[in-house]
């Protein structure tokens, strides 16, 4: 039975993918998250390689706005630590040079100079962490590229976050539960010494929904989409821009595009 | 043969209770450690290996340099090593369990590590290093029982021993290999990702396992009736000299490549190592004491009329083993982290409960070495018993 | 037999160190003990049989964390039709409203203490 309903849904998944995906970016004017209860509502999206343009210049025309970071760890549990050292996070902005460290140069525009973007875990097609993890407990997903995580198997030997470029993983040096600000139950928090990163919200995709961040981006510098159909608008933007990625030397292949 | 290690005098009692309190100690702190999390340490976002990866990482190069002892007797039959082979497989034995257990405290969910062996993943270093620190220790356990036993009832040691201990050889190599693998590997970290750091760490090991080797037959004869004699002690330090030769030349074929190249997420780390990055130094004296402490005890070991009087062999020793502690067991794994790659300096600092939790799992490893040693000395009746 | 007498006692005396548990719940009345478990308000049967899920429940929600974790499959049709979301806390804990007067009934008698509340979150304590 699985087989058959899946390629239904996957079927179905495509037709409002194409809907989603002509919109991704701009849709909801509100924005708070909604939640991720009430499953039957929408298909699934459902794409076989998940990709993200991320739009500097709209990022750097609201150097203030830190939507994306807070619905994202909002809807997930993330703790809010005001410590460097016990500190997690999954989607943040960082500034340029720190970002694209190896890029910039000494007269780069001031403006890109102090630009802030967000920076998330790049689910890379290679991905670093995937490969040195030695209980499988993360991996790519091979359906649809994401760099998943499995938090009942982690047993946090921090191995991943030595090993990824990106410094997108954190660990919970403590147990975060009362340091989340409002917690919700649709997604379970985390303990102490596990890994945790960005899953690109497949709790989200498997519920027909756009990943929190880029439904809560209000400058709609964030787009979402599947690299592998050519009408995407992630395809799109990535024939019409210059686009970049982080550390593309490594042969990680982020799946995450910046627009600069 | 194990109750031999539950006789003895007040002085050989004082040291085992000794032992006991501090590994009691770091327990205490474990317990902590467990219930709080690895908050308690001074690891971090940016810095998420310290103090006991560190640690691991040093005593796998211990552990491997048995095979300096081993391969002469058994594969060149150089007798003079007889009596001292069986201390180099107990030094072995414990020192991987040390390992062992710096991996367990260093694990933020360590009743989980079962996973490492319910999900094999051949494309992770870290499983391979485990099978192979396994191995390892299974292989030496097995060979210094059989060969301690045969030894006890006056018999020559079975004939099917022998593969075993030839296997032993090449697996004690690949321990430190593997080991180097689990940081060579990652495009992330350009500190570590040099072809050279397997040799490195080959190198550092046989000077700093041997060097250890000598302190320890000398504090033997010092406080027991056991002599290793003078010329095994003089080969061990021929041994220690030669590795040590070899493991500077390593670093500086590295310091060359680097600081030529001068490639910036290259030379920032040891920029970081030696001069300090963005205000920040915290282990810049530790590198230019182990700089200078290398060079002394190359001084000392290159020239034959210093090395073979035993005084100045024993500093030397202490130098070699100082030296290269401070580059594997603070500089090396730390470094790998600062800077980070998005360019940003967070130090680390062990913290107290670190160290004592740290200083337990070391007096774990010298109870086991004292009674491993206990037995095979009172085996050969060179002690009272 | 060489010492009867002494091994006896001591035979007696393991016995009753080992049943001490038993003595102890004689002791504070529990031994008759059965679970008061709270029905839910809202439904009168399981996701399945009683009897499965009183014996196997603890296998079902594995299955159900590795498809949605690992397979990426969320959901299951339920009897009636509707689609049901293999979760722990969405799922279970919106029949069993409370987990104290529900699964804690059982785990609490037979001593388990499934770790899972370390991350899953249970609505009720929200007061959601
Ligand atoms: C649709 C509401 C509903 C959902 C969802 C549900 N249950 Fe139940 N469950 C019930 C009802 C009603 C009973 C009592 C059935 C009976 O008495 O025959 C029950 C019985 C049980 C029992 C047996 C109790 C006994 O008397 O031995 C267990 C165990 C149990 N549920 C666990 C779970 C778990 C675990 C989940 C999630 C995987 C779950 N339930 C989801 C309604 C539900
Ligand atoms: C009828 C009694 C009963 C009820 C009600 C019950 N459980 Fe259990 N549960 C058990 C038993 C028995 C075990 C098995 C213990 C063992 O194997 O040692 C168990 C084990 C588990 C385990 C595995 C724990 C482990 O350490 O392996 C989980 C998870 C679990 N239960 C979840 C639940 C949840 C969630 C509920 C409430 C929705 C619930 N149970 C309600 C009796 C119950
Ligand atoms: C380290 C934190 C952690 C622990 C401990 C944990 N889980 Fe999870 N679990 C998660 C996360 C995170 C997810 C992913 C949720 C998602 O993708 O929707 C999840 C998902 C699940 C799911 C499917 C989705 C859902 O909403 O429930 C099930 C079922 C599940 N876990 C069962 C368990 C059981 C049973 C235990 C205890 C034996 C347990 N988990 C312990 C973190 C944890």
């Amino acid at each position: 039975m699985s087989i058959d309903r899946r390629k239904f849904i996957r079927l179905s998944g495509l037709t409002a993918l194409g809907l989603a995906g002509a919109s991704a970016g701009n849709v909801l004017s509100d924005n708070a998250v909604d939640s991720t209860e009430a499953p039957q509502t929408h298909a699934p999206l459902v794409g076989k390689r998940w990709a993200m343009v991320i739009d500097i210049r709209k990022c750097m025309a609201a150097p203030d706005c830190n939507e994306c970071s807070k619905a994202c760890h909002y809807v997930h549990n993330v703790p809010d630590f005001d410590n460097p050292k016990d500190e997690i996070k999954w989607i943040w902005k960082e500034t340029f040079h720190h970002a694209f460290h190896d890029e910039g140069h000494e007269h780069i525009e001031e403006a890109i100079k102090h630009a802030k973007l967000p920076v998330l875990c790049n689910h890379c097609d290679d991905p670093p962490c995937a490969r040195v993890c030695p209980t499988g407990a993360t991996w790519k997903r091979e359906e649809d590229g994401i760099v998943m995580m499995d938090w009942h198997r982690c047993i946090g030997c921090r191995y991943c976050m030595a090993a990824c470029p990106y410094g997108s993983r954190s660990f919970n040096w403590r147990d975060p539960r009362p340091h989340i600000k409002e917690v919700r139950s649709d997604f379970p928090a985390r303990m102490r010494g596990v890994v945790e990163k960005c899953t690109l919200c497949d709790e989200r995709l498997a519920r027909g929904k756009l990943p929190a961040c880029v439904e809560a981006c209000k400058e709609g510098a964030l787009t979402f989409g599947d690299l592998e159909d050519p009408n995407s608008e992630v395809r799109n933007l990535l024939r019409e821009h210059f686009t970049i990625r982080r550390k593309p030397g490594l042969g990680t292949q982020p799946e995450i595009y910046y627009i600069v | 043969m194990l109750e031999k290690a539950f006789s003895g005098d007040k002085r050989y009692w004082g040291w085992i209770f000794a032992l006991l309190a501090v590994i009691g100690l770091g327990f205490i702190f474990y317990l902590r450690q467990y219930a709080e999390g690895l908050t308690i340490t001074g690891l971090s976002r940016d810095v998420t290996w310290g103090f006991y990866i560190a640690q691991f990482t040093f005593l796998v190069g211990v552990a491997a340099s048995a095979v300096m002892v081993v391969l002469p007797y058994y594969l060149h039959d150089y007798k003079q090593f007889a009596k001292i082979t069986i201390l180099g497989e107990f030094l072995a034995v414990s020192s991987v369990i040390m390992c062992m257990t710096f991996i367990f405290v260093d694990m933020g969910q360590p009743f989980r590590i079962i996973n490492v062996f319910l999900y094999p993943s051949p494309s992770s270093p870290m499983f391979w290093d485990t099978v192979s620190l396994a191995g390892y220790l299974v292989l030496n356990a097995l060979i210094a029982h059989v060969m301690l036993t045969s030894e006890r009832q006056s018999i020559a040691p079975p004939k099917w021993i022998k593969p075993i201990i030839i296997l032993s050889i090449p697996w004690a190599v690949s321990i430190h290999t593997v080991t180097a693998f689990l940081y060579c590997g990652l495009e992330a970290r350009s500190f570590w990702m040099t072809a050279i750091l397997a040799p490195r760490f080959l190198a550092s090991a046989f000077s700093s396992g041997p060097a250890l080797l000598i302190l320890l037959c000398l504090l033997l004869r010092k406080f027991t009736k056991f002599d290793a004699g003078k010329e095994p002690v003089q080969k061990l330090a021929v041994i220690v000299t030669y590795a040590m030769s070899l493991n500077v030349f390593f670093i500086l074929m590295e310091v060359f490549t680097v600081a030529y190249s001068s490639i910036p997420h290259h030379t920032a780390h040891f920029e970081y190592l030696f001069l300090g990055l963005d205000g920040h130094s915290a282990l810049a004296p530790w590198m230019w004491v182990s700089s200078a402490l290398a060079v002394l005890a190359l001084i000392l070991l290159l020239n034959p009329s210093t090395r073979r009087k035993e005084g100045i062999l024993v500093f030397a020793c202490l130098t070699v083993f100082a030296s290269i502690w401070i580059d594997k067991g603070l500089g090396m794994v730390v470094a790998g982290f600062i800077p980070s790659p998005l360019g940003t300096v967070t130090e680390y600092t062990p913290t107290f409960p670190e160290l004592m939790i740290s200083a337990g799992v070391y007096g774990l490893g010298l109870l086991l070495v004292t009674g491993f040693y206990k037995i095979a000395l009172s085996v050969r009746k060179e002690l009272p018993t | 037999m060489y010492d009867a007498g002494k091994v006896t006692i001591g035979l007696l005396i393991f016995l009753l160190l080992v049943t001490v548990p038993f003595w102890y719940n004689v002791a504070i009345g529990k031994a008759d003990y059965a679970p008061q478990l709270e029905k839910p308000a809202n439904a009168e049967q399981c996701i399945r049989d009683t009897e499965y899920m009183t014996a196997y429940h603890m296998n079902l929600l594995n299955e159900w964390r590795d498809d949605v974790v690992r397979n990426n499959d969320r959901f299951e049709v339920a009897t009636d039709g509707q689609m049901r979301e293999k979760s722990l806390s969405n799922t279970c804990l919106s029949c069993h409203t409370s987990k104290e007067k529900f699964c804690d009934q059982c785990h609490d008698y037979l001593g388990v203490e499934p770790y899972c509340w370390d991350c899953h979150v249970i609505p009720e304590e929200l007061g959601q």
